[in-house]
């Protein structure tokens, strides 16, 4: 079994796994990092998405053995000393989740979409989250927040 | 005086661990010695088993066991069905697991437990299945005619319904204008984002099952009537459920299977399904035909209506299959005055997986029917389809009303919501510019679509659903504890699954007790915890759990002021409540609440009939339905050469009675609105000529992306209900039902040039410019 390194919300764990382990298994089921759920098995909806060196990943669609040597941030490791991220906060402020299965792939792709776009309109919004889908919210508050999480993360937005 | 928290925005207690990862799903449990079950589906729609040999899986690394039906047969009992309303409905035996023979793809025909689940999967190939195919019965109508080949030995039918209100005959004869249309409610995949899961663990004598369900308290009672475990050795618990929309109002064959497992390893099992595993195999919804015929006068008047449904039942009567069509009986006449009406309902099996209910269950196929109908009707005598509404609508001064289906509206106001939709709207400006474009010919057309709904809901009078044949009835219970430090536990028998009751039980307990919202702790879901409940569906949550949540907070403040009254030695009547104190009437002299808790928990003083600790429960089952209403108004424009459909504007104004929780409230309605736009336009199940699921993942059954949808601009008005203290109404279908006729008719109406008077759902570009037809590319 190959024998992997990675970093995980800033702890180095050193693992055997079966190559055909996916990364979110091992998150899941050995790390017991459960923060980061399932929500399909075809990559469609965005449940699973956590940043892999700085990027977002459906970490459902990557094995183990491809985070080999690289760095993993879930949702548990995003917010500093106990605080809520300004996304995470922005979600709670706007009412942006209901059940919250979407939350942590929702919020990890809002991030993720600012690094691209630090002030985008409602339009790039929707088109940024298409790979996460939310069955609770009707996107309104989603969008909602991540245009005031992207005010508060120090960008200004364009008014509508 | 404390602000009053009823009505403030809170935001949700809830939120802090769903939003960093500290969740509780199902999933992510474990126990020690945790095994892993993966369930062997069929991949026939009808067959008869001849042959399974689970032996090639046992042996293999980390599998523990592997079954098949026949290690089951002596002991699984056959899944409930809780409300066959009709009296004639036939209730066919329905193995948890099959024995015999299979009758819907993806039906479990043998399990595997390992120690994790890729052990499980790979086991599941060493097993061997022979199956003797029989035909696939598909096609409702075709399943009725004499000569189909059978889904059970009874024949299809499930049953026949009929209810008559007023003479249909002399309603129907010499009506100047007779509409008769038949639609088509297509088969739908509920999709909560988190797949089902079930942990079952036993120490030899109890069982605990942890499952990610909406009835924790239903599914308890019925575990014990299936498998003959006792009532009273089995703890339910629904931990964080990440969504359910009626897909998990089920007693699932799963749960049955993970409760006799762990008897019978004596280990505790946990199995989750994939997306692909759940889309075959949670129950699906909607499905049926509606043939509709309304009677009018010349002037828009309507006379009579007469509806006949054929509703696909699936496979199996699952807990609720048959009763969630007949939801509907009492529906269709919607928010009109008619002189007859006639309902008529045929249950068909068929070689799929069961329905059962699913967001609104009932009535949104019912709204869709009545108000796709009155814009033909509109259509018929050229008027404006809100014109036409308002002349058959109940008035504002009629309320109470008993409409012609025998229920009674306690309160409304159709005209309010209907003058502030439009005013939000630009009804006029709207239908200028969509005259405008038809004159130019326009290949882009506006279309403007209106849906003024109601529902029934806050599923109570359990005396309604015992006049009804329901198993079951509709109370919910509450209790309140307040604890010696003066902090408040809430214990409700309503389980959500991402509604927010923390936050609005909390709101509602503040107010009543005097004390800060973030003193107030809920406690919910488990059998243990909160042991009596009906759960969480049909819009029913605040309505009746909420109530008795608020009841038994003003049983604590009798019992209170009784303490009060003793301590301060005076008459209880000359106590007075404010802001979380009781004072003796016209002094200074008081106690507080935190103060009076602390009394009543040492017990040193208390007076004669008050017991130790300041606590107290209530259960709380109303009279009536509450009837939730409102206007929805959308604008599509259709491109009449591609048959593309963009939702150019949504508003909504929703009468949804007192609100607790504004944000709550219109949250429930975004994502409703949602959930029918998708029905509209993207979402359907479908099945091959030999009963195959074809939209098994995500990729093939479309659910709306953030792209996909519009923003949605809402608003209320408010007719407070008459049949709870609080006047809330339920809001959770409210959307769903409101939003898939309002969609559906704007594209028609978009299309009325063209010859167009329906497009079947979901209105694909495909279906649209296929019903554009030849006249649409011509033009
Ligand atoms: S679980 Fe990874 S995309 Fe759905
Ligand atoms: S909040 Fe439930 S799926 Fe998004």
């Amino acid at each position: 079994m190959p024998r992997i390194t990675v970093t995980v919300d800033g702890i180095k764990y050193e693992e055997d796994v079966e190559p055909r382990l996916l990364l979110v298994h091992l998150l899941r089921e050995r790390l017991g990092k459960t923060g980061t759920p399932i929500g399909c098995d075809t990559s469609n909806c965005g449940a699973c998405t956590v940043m892999l060196d700085g990027k977002s990943a459906k970490s459902c669609s990557v094995l183990a053995v491809q985070a080999d040597g690289r760095d993993v941030v879930t949702i548990e490791g995003l917010g500093a000393n106990g605080d809520l991220h300004p996304m995470q906060r922005a979600f709670h402020e706007e009412h942006a989740l209901q059940c919250g299965y979407c939350t942590p792939g929702m919020v990890m792709a809002a991030i993720d979409l600012l690094r691209d776009d630090p002030d985008p309109s409602e339009e790039t919004i929707r088109h940024g989250l298409e790979g996460n889908l939310c069955r609770c919210t009707g996107y309104c508050n989603i969008v909602r927040a991540v245009r005031r999480g992207a005010q508060e993360m120090g960008q200004a937005v364009n008014t509508p | 005086m404390s602000v009053q928290e009823v009505g403030r925005p809170r935001r949700r207690k809830e939120d802090a661990r769903l939003l960093t990862g500290r969740t509780r799903w199902t999933d992510n449990l474990t126990r020690p010695g945790l095994l892993h079950v993966m369930f062997l589906r069929s991949p026939m729609a009808h067959a008869a088993i001849s042959r399974v040999d689970v032996s090639g899986a046992r042996g293999l690394p980390g599998v523990v066991a592997a079954f098949s039906g026949q290690d089951f047969a002596a002991e699984q009992g056959s899944l409930p069905c809780a409300w066959p309303r009709a009296a004639d409905t036939v209730i066919p035996e329905h193995p948890p697991m099959a024995v015999s023979g299979v009758r819907y793809v993806g039906e479990a025909v043998a399990c595997v437990v390992a120690t994790d689940r890729y052990r499980a999967a790979d086991a599941l190939e060493a097993i061997e299945i022979d199956y003797e195919p029989l035909p696939a019965v598909l096609d409702m109508e075709r399943a009725l005619a004499g000569d189909s080949p059978k889904v059970h030995e009874t024949g299809n039918r499930a049953f026949d319904f009929t209810s008559t209100h007023g003479d249909v005959e002399a309603a129907f004869r010499d009506a100047p204008v007779v509409i008769d249309r038949t639609y088509v409610q297509q088969r739908l995949i509920p999709n909560a984002m988190e797949p089902r899961s079930v942990l079952c663990d036993t120490d030899g004598e109890t069982y605990t099952m942890w499952s990610a369900t909406q009835i924790p308290h239903i599914l308890k009672v019925m575990l014990a009537m299936v498998t003959g475990v006792p009532e009273h050795t089995l703890r339910v618990i629904a931990p964080d459920v990440g969504g359910g929309f009626g897909s998990k109002l089920q007693v699932t064959p799963e749960e049955v299977l993970c409760l006799l497992l762990a008897r019978k390893l004596g280990r505790p099992v946990k199995w989750t399904e994939s997306r692909s595993e759940g889309n075959l195999t949670v129950h699906h919804g909607r499905d049926q035909i509606q043939r509709i015929r309304l009677a009018a006068d010349a002037d828009g008047r309507v006379r009579g209506l007469q509806v006949r449904l054929l509703a696909d039942m699936g496979a199996y009567l699952a807990l609720l299959t048959p009763a969630v069509p007949l939801l509907g009986a009492q529906m269709f006449n919607a928010i009109y005055k008619m002189d007859a009406y006639e309902f008529a309902c045929t249950g068909v099996f068929t070689t799929k997986m069961p329905t059962d209910a699913y967001r609104g269950a009932g009535r949104p196929e019912a709204t869709f029917g009545i108000e796709r109908i009155m814009d033909e009707l509109a259509a018929e005598l050229r008027m404006d389809p809100l014109e036409v509404r308002r002349r058959n609508w109940i008035r504002q001064e009629e309320f109470p009303y008993t409409t012609i289906s025998g229920l009674t509206y306690d309160s409304g106001n159709y005209e309010a919501a209907t003058d502030r939709a439009t005013a939000l709207f630009g009804y006029d400006k709207l239908r200028a510019e969509q005259a405008d474009r038809r004159d130019k010919g326009d290949p882009v057309q506006l279309g403007i679509g209106v849906s003024t709904y109601t529902e029934m809901c806050g599923l109570a009078p359990s005396r309604w659903f015992g006049s009804n044949n329901a198993g079951a009835g509709g109370w919910e219970h509450g209790s309140v504890r307040v604890l010696p430090t003066g902090k408040v536990e809430v214990i409700t028998g309503s389980t959500p699954h991402g509604q927010g009751h923390v936050t609005a039980w909390s709101q509602i307990a503040a107010d009543a007790l005097g004390v800060p919202f973030e003193d107030v702790s809920v406690l919910y879901g488990d059998t243990a915890i909160a042991p009596k409940g009906l759960d969480t569906y049909g819009s029913r949550s605040l309505t009746i759990g909420g109530i008795a949540v608020l009841k038994a907070c003003e049983k604590v403040r009798d019992k209170a002021r009784r303490l009060a009254a003793h301590l301060l030695e005076c008459s209880p009547d000359d106590i007075e409540f404010e802001a979380g104190a009781f004072r003796v009437r016209g002094t200074e002299s008081q106690k507080t609440l935190q103060e009076l808790a602390l009394a009543a928990f040492t017990g040193h003083d208390l007076p004669e009939g008050v017991e130790a600790r300041l606590d107290s429960d209530a259960t709380f089952d109303p009279e009536n339905f509450s009837f939730p209403h409102g206007t929805h108004l959308c604008a599509v424009e259709v491109d009449t050469e591609t048959g593309m459909v963009r939702i150019r504007s949504y508003v909504a104004v929703d009468d949804v009675g007192k609100v607790v929780n504004p944000l709550i409230v219109d949250g429930q309605i975004h994502g409703g609105i949602a959930q029918g736009v998708a029905q509209a336009l993207f979402e359907e199940a479908v099945y091959d000529a030999d009963g195959n699921l074809l939209t098994t993942t995500m990729a093939d059954y479309l659910l709306p992306s953030a792209a996909d949808l519009p923003d949605f601009t809402l608003d209320r008005t408010e007719s407070p209900a008459t049949s709870n203290p609080l006047g809330v109404k339920g809001v959770g279908e409210a959307g769903t039902i409101a939003s898939t006729p309002a969609v559906v008719n704007a594209i028609v109406d978009a299309l009325r040039p063209y010859g167009v008077n329906d497009v079947r759902m979901p209105c694909t570009p495909e279906r649209v410019w296929r019903a554009l037809g030849a006249e649409g590319v011509r033009r």
